[in-house]
C-alpha cells in the first residue's frame, strides 16, 4: 500500500476477501478438469468415485480408451503440433524482417504501413477465416479456370490454417520484436564495423543475439496461441483437425474424461513451457 | 560510384525488407477482405451466374432472426467488456498499487496461469462446473439450498460468465500496466488536498489509467464479439450468438454470399465500436494497441 495513506481496517480485510475470491474463480475451472480426469466414472460429473488412471492409460475390460491409446486424439495432437510449428517460424521471420523494416528503414508510406500492421489484430478471428477462406478458393478456381490447375493447398486444410493463424500472429511478432530493437544501442554495431566486421557478422553477432530473448519470447507465445487457436482454425479446416477443433466436437457431444486426460496433459506442457521461459529470463538477468 | 552502388543496395535491402510485409498484409489481409466485401455484394441469380446486388444485406434486415442475434451479440459483449472492467480494475489496482515486490510479482503472475491453458478447456472447465449434473448443482442440493440439481448451463449468465472469464487476461495485463506507471506521489498530493477516494479514483486515477482502460476494453469488446466457442458450448443450441449465423451459412449451407455480408457486418460493428472506444477517451488507435 502506499504508506502514507491511512486503510481502515475493513477494507484491507474485503480486498483480501476480494482476491482470495477472485483467485478462486480463476482456478475453479482448471481444478475440476483436472481432478476429473482420475475420476473412476464413465462421465466427467460427480460423485468421486475412486482414482483411476484409466483416462490414460485405458482400460479394456471396461470398455474405457485411455488418452495413450486414443490414436484419433493423439493425432490430433500432432497436427497441432505440426501447424503451430509452420506457423511459429513465419512469424518469427516475417516478424524479425518487419521489425528491421519499421526501425531501420525509412520510406515514405511508413507510418500507414506500421498502422496496416496492428489492424490484423481487431479483426475478429473468424473473419479472418472466412475472408481468408473465400480469398483463397477464389484464387484457387482462377487458377483452374485459367492454367487448368488443381490448387490443393488452397482448399480447406491445413496449409490455410497455417495462413489463417499466421494473418494475425505475425502482428503479434513484429510488436514484441520491434519493442527490443527500438532499444538497441546503434554505436555497438557501429563499433564492430569499425572494427572492419562485414554486415553479416554484424548480424550475427551484434544484433541477432541481442534480439534473441524477444525471438524467444515470442515464439513462445505465438506457438502457444495457434496451438490455442479455435476461431480462425475453425473456418479453414479440412479433414485433419487440430486438438482445438477436436475436442470441440467431443465436448459437444457430450465426451468421457479421456478430454479432461488431454486437459491436465496440455496444463502440464504449458506449465513447463512457463517454467522454461522464466528460467531463461533468469539466467540472462544474474 | 561507391554512393551509387550504396544507394542501390540500400534499395534492394529496402525491397527485401518490404516484400514480406506486403505479402502479408495485401495476401492475408487486404485482399481477402475486398474479395469478402465483393462476395457480399453478389446475387446469385441461376447456377454460376451472378450479378451485383444488396439481396443479402436485404436479407439481414428483412430477417428478424437475424437482426436479433446481431444486436443481442452487441448487447451481451458490450455487458460482458463492462463486467471484464468491473472485475478486472480491483484486481490490477491491488497488484500494482496495494502489494509490493514479491507478492506482487507473485500475485501478477498467478493471474496469468490460467490464460497459458486453452480456452477449450477453460470452457470444458465450466461445463463440468454448471451442467445440471455438475458439480455447482450438486453442491446447491448438498447445502440444501435446492431441492433438485437446476440446469445451470445455456443461459445468457452462463455465457457471460464464460466470455467474461476468457477475456480477464486482456483487461489486467494492460490496466496493471497503466496503473503502475502512475507516482504514488500524485495520489498522495490528491489525498492531502482534501480528496476523499472516490474523487481521487475519477480526479487522478481513471485518467491517468485510460489508455489501458481503452486498450483492454477494445481487445475484450472485439474479442468477445468474435466468440465462437464459449458462447457455444456454454450457451448451447440457443446461443443466438452472431458469429454461429456466420458459420452456418459459410459451412453448413454453404451460402458463402450471405456468410460474408454477415461477416462484413460483424467487422463494421467491431470497427464501429473500436473509433467509438477512441473517440470517448480521446486516444489514439497506434498508442492503445502498443500497451496490449
Amino acid at each position: 500500500m502506499i504508506p502514507s495513506l491511512p486503510r481502515p481496517w475493513w477494507l484491507r480485510l474485503a480486498t483480501v476477501l476480494f482476491v482470495l475470491a477472485f483467485l478462486l474463480f480463476l482456478f475453479m475451472p482448471l481444478a475440476t478438469v483436472a481432478a476429473f480426469a482420475f475420476n473412476d466414472a464413465p462421465y466427467p460429473a460427480p460423485p468421486w468415485q475412486g482414482f483411476t488412471l484409466d483416462w490414460f492409460i485405458g482400460n479394456e475390460s471396461l470398455g474405457r480408451t485411455g488418452l495413450f491409446r486414443d490414436e484419433e486424439l493423439l493425432g490430433s495432437i500432432l497436427t497441432s503440433l505440426f501447424v503451430a510449428s509452420w506457423v511459429t517460424l513465419l512469424s518469427i521471420v516475417i516478424g524479425t524482417t518487419n521489425a528491421f523494416l519499421m526501425e531501420r528503414m525509412r520510406f515514405r508510406g511508413q507510418s500507414l504501413l506500421s498502422l496496416l500492421m496492428l489492424v490484423p489484430l481487431v479483426i475478429p478471428g473468424v473473419i479472418l477465416g472466412i475472408s481468408i477462406l473465400a480469398f483463397a478458393s477464389r484464387v484457387a478456381d482462377l487458377l483452374g479456370d485459367l492454367f487448368g490447375w488443381e490448387v490443393e493447398f488452397l482448399r480447406p486444410g491445413l496449409p490455410l490454417v497455417v495462413l489463417g493463424q499466421v494473418s494475425y500472429l505475425i502482428a503479434i511478432a513484429t510488436l514484441t520484436i520491434s519493442a527490443r530493437l527500438k532499444r538497441f544501442d546503434r554505436t555497438l554495431e557501429e563499433a564492430a564495423y569499425n572494427l572492419g566486421a562485414s554486415r553479416l557478422a554484424v548480424l550475427g553477432t551484434i544484433t541477432l543475439p541481442y534480439l534473441r530473448p524477444a525471438l524467444i519470447g515470442s515464439a513462445a507465445i505465438v506457438f502457444l496461441m495457434s496451438f490455442e487457436n479455435f476461431n480462425t482454425t475453425l473456418m479453414l479446416v479440412g479433414a485433419d483437425s487440430p486438438l482445438t477443433v477436436m475436442m470441440y466436437g467431443r465436448m459437444r457431444d457430450g465426451a468421457t474424461p479421456v478430454l479432461n486426460a488431454v486437459s491436465v496433459f496440455l496444463m502440464v506442457a504449458s506449465a513447463a513451457l512457463a517454467l522454461l521461459l522464466m528460467r531463461g529470463d533468469d539466467r540472462r538477468r544474474n | 560510384m561507391t554512393e551509387a552502388r550504396t544507394r542501390s543496395s540500400h534499395y534492394l535491402l529496402l525491397w527485401l525488407l518490404l516484400a514480406p510485409a506486403l505479402l502479408w498484409l495485401f495476401g492475408l489481409i487486404v485482399l481477402p477482405h475486398l474479395d469478402l466485401a465483393l462476395l457480399s455484394f453478389r446475387e446469385r441469380t441461376g447456377p454460376g451466374e451472378y450479378v451485383f446486388g444488396l439481396e443479402q444485406y436485404r436479407t439481414f434486415f428483412a430477417e428478424p432472426l437475424y437482426w436479433d442475434v446481431f444486436v443481442r451479440t452487441a448487447v451481451v459483449s458490450l455487458v460482458a467488456t463492462a463486467l471484464t472492467l468491473l472485475l478486472a480494475f480491483p484486481i490490477a489496482w491491488t497488484i500494482a498499487k496495494l502489494t509490493r515486490g514479491r507478492l506482487s510479482a507473485l500475485l501478477f503472475a498467478v493471474c496469468l496461469i490460467p490464460f497459458w491453458v486453452s480456452e477449450t478447456v477453460r470452457t470444458l472447465g465450466w461445463m463440468i462446473l454448471l451442467r445440471e449434473t455438475g458439480v455447482l448443482p450438486g453442491l446447491l442440493v448438498t447445502l440444501g439450498l435446492t431441492d433438485a440439481p437446476v440446469e445451470m448451463l445455456y443461459h445468457d449468465a452462463t455465457i457471460l460468465v464464460g466470455l467474461v472469464y476468457t477475456s480477464l487476461l486482456f483487461m489486467v495485463v494492460p490496466l496493471y500496466g497503466s496503473l503502475e506507471s502512475l507516482d504514488d506521489s500524485l495520489i498522495e498530493a490528491a489525498y492531502d488536498l482534501g480528496g476523499n477516494g472516490w474523487t481521487v479514483l475519477r480526479t487522478v486515477v481513471i485518467p491517468h489509467a485510460l489508455p489501458g482502460i481503452t486498450a483492454g476494453c477494445i481487445v475484450v469488446f472485439m474479442l468477445t464479439l468474435g466468440n465462437y466457442l464459449t458462447a457455444s458450448l456454454l450457451g448451447g443450441k440457443n446461443s443466438l450468438w452472431f458469429t454461429e449465423q456466420i458459420y452456418t451459412q459459410f459451412i453448413t449451407r454453404f451460402n458463402w454470399e450471405q456468410g460474408a455480408a454477415f461477416g462484413f457486418l460483424l467487422l463494421a460493428l467491431s470497427s464501429v465500436m473500436v473509433w467509438i472506444g477512441l473517440r470517448l477517451s480521446g486516444q489514439r488507435f497506434a498508442d492503445v494497441m502498443s500497451r496490449t
